[in-house]
């Protein structure tokens, strides 16, 4: 089967600096993959590979089989590729339902003339509540982000990607600055997403949630792929370990 | 009688220009200091073609494909860049626009083409067509409003990097908008150069793009209905107050620096402010 994603053998060099090294990873439909690593281990940086911000000097990244080399990050979304981003950034003027009803709205906002001839809201609206129900926000639908407090406006980047009916979500560190509760109940959303079928890549920090919710991580130390696999294994390895807290 | 025809026509060929105007700035959120240059390509080519004896209503639509065609070169460079700088690429294009012209012989050089001649409409049939072609842009411009399209350029004035997250090619749609505002700034031109029968470099400068941006950030960015009654105004008051005439810029300036200021928003802020307290008290 081919896998959801594929990245292989990416290799990103900044002047000197190997950020990321021959790194490799894949993942299967339905998947829900932790991707962990210390600080540095250029986990952002292949994140940004596969979005396509940062361009490899070596490697390719597939999606489906498609070859995502050349492509921007609009097409790469259309593509199939949802993200939400470590830092969230909502339509500040817009409301929040808004904010996820365009999201919905990638058929008619293919390029200008097809929007022209659009006017009807209503269906991706009607969408929109529900994605908005899903993660909990429907309360808040009528607000606008700038009133609401970080644990919401992540949960909203969780929406306006599902909005986009991804083949895989990309999750960018979706648990930092929340507290453990918060934490733990997006955690969970999470888990439930990934339960009705969806696949999932999760660059996370937070290695207590990372464990409870993934069943299988991926770790990347100093720019390499250090292990792959059933998440307790790979835990208790003595080199993951190390490559956390240094060698003893 | 010729006065007020006089008056109105200035009114409306300067609200199809601020409207122009506010579909580039206003609705894709994409600053522009040189929009007089794209009506001087209009009027310009409207010029020339009425010296030769082609009719006005032939003149307008080749008015905007010459000045949209610039307008595309233009909104190349505001693919590659933002905020500030684009404003200083646009203020570029005005400067070279004008440097340019002046060195034409076949455009009169520094002294412009005059004796343009009255187009067969006559005066009020010209002042009716200035109105509907303002009143199209407006209804136009209303229309995109409410579509799709002003949905995705809402996000595209707020976060361009979010809009391409949520899969919009933003590079398409500023193209679009800045193509359709500078087609239709190309046509005030044509109507200008009929309007006045007379074309010169220093009609199209610097100043003229800032009294422009003055119309739409007073009338309210991305308001229709602001930007009107603003231009509507704002071009007839140095027509009407001796003061106004003579110190233009300064009051232009004056009243841009106070809007930022005090109301980014806009008269068309002001008043919607205005009516949800109204609103909030009676219920």
């Amino acid at each position: 089967m081919t896998p959801v994603l594929e990245v292989k053998d990416v290799t990103v060099r900044f002047g000197g600096v190997i950020a990321v090294d021959k790194a490799s990873v894949s993942i299967e439909a339905g998947e829900l993959i932790g991707f962990v690593g210390p600080n540095g281990a250029g986990k952002t940086t292949l994140m940004r590979v596969i979005t396509g911000i940062v361009k490899p000097q070596q490697g390719s990244v597939t999606l489906e089989g498609k070859d995502l080399t050349g492509l921007s990050i609009n097409q790469r979304v259309r593509a199939g590729l949802a993200l939400a981003q470590q830092i969230v950034q909502p339509l500040r003027g817009m409301t929040v339902l808004n904010n996820v009803a365009l999201a919905c709205g990638t058929a008619k906002t293919a390029n200008p003339f097809k929007a022209i001839k659009s006017f009807d809201k209503r269906a991706e609206r009607a969408t929109a509540l529900a994605l908005l129900t899903r993660v909990g926000l429907q309360d808040v639908a009528d607000n606008e982000p700038s009133k609401l407090p970080l644990g919401y406006l992540k949960r909203l980047e969780v929406a306006r990607a599902l909005a986009l009916k991804p083949r895989l979500l990309l999750l960018d560190e979706p648990l930092a600055g929340l507290n453990q509760s918060e934490a733990s109940s997006l955690a969970d959303l999470i888990k439930t997403l990934n339960h009705d079928g969806l696949s999932i890549l999760l660059i996370e920090h937070n290695l207590r949630e990372v464990m409870r919710v993934c069943p299988k991580v991926y770790v990347q130390d100093l720019g390499k792929s250090l292990a792959f696999g059933e998440a307790k294994k790979i835990m208790s390895r003595p080199d993951v370990i190390a490559a956390y807290l240094g060698k003893g | 009688m010729a006065y007020e025809i006089t008056l109105l026509t200035t009114m409306s060929i300067s609200v199809l220009f601020a409207l122009s105007l506010n579909f580039i700035t206003g609705f894709c959120g994409q600053i522009s200091l040189g929009h007089a240059a794209f009506m001087g390509v209009g009027a310009y080519t409207a010029a020339i073609m009425m010296k030769a004896s082609v009719s006005l209503l032939v003149a307008i639509p080749v008015a905007a494909v010459f000045a949209g065609a610039l307008g595309l070169l233009v909104g190349f460079a505001s693919l590659r860049v933002r905020h500030d700088f684009l404003a200083i690429t646009t203020m570029g294009v005005v400067f070279l626009f004008v440097g340019v012209v002046r060195q034409q012989e076949f455009l009169g050089g520094e002294v412009g083409i005059s004796g343009i001649q009255r187009s067969e409409l006559g005066r009020t049939g010209f002042l009716l067509l200035c109105i509907s072609l303002a009143a199209l842009f407006a209804g136009f411009s209303l229309l995109v409003k409410r579509s799709w399209l002003g949905f995705v350029f809402d996000s595209i004035a707020d976060n361009e990097d979010v809009s391409r997250v949520i899969g919009i090619d933003v590079a398409k749609y500023k193209l679009f908008a800045f193509v359709v505002g500078t087609a239709a700034a190309g046509v005030a031109g044509a109507l200008y150069a009929q309007h006045f029968r007379y074309v010169g470099p220093d009609s199209f400068g610097f100043v003229e793009s800032i009294s422009v941006l003055a119309m739409v950030v007073v009338g309210g960015i991305g308001s229709v209905w602001g930007v009107m009654f603003a231009a509507a105004v704002l071009s007839v008051l140095p027509l009407l107050i001796q003061f106004v005439d003579d110190y233009k810029i300064l009051v232009y300036s004056a009243l841009l620096f106070s809007m930022m200021r005090f109301a980014p928003d806009g008269l068309a802020g002001i008043v919607n402010r205005s009516m949800n307290r109204i609103k909030g008290r009676s219920s």
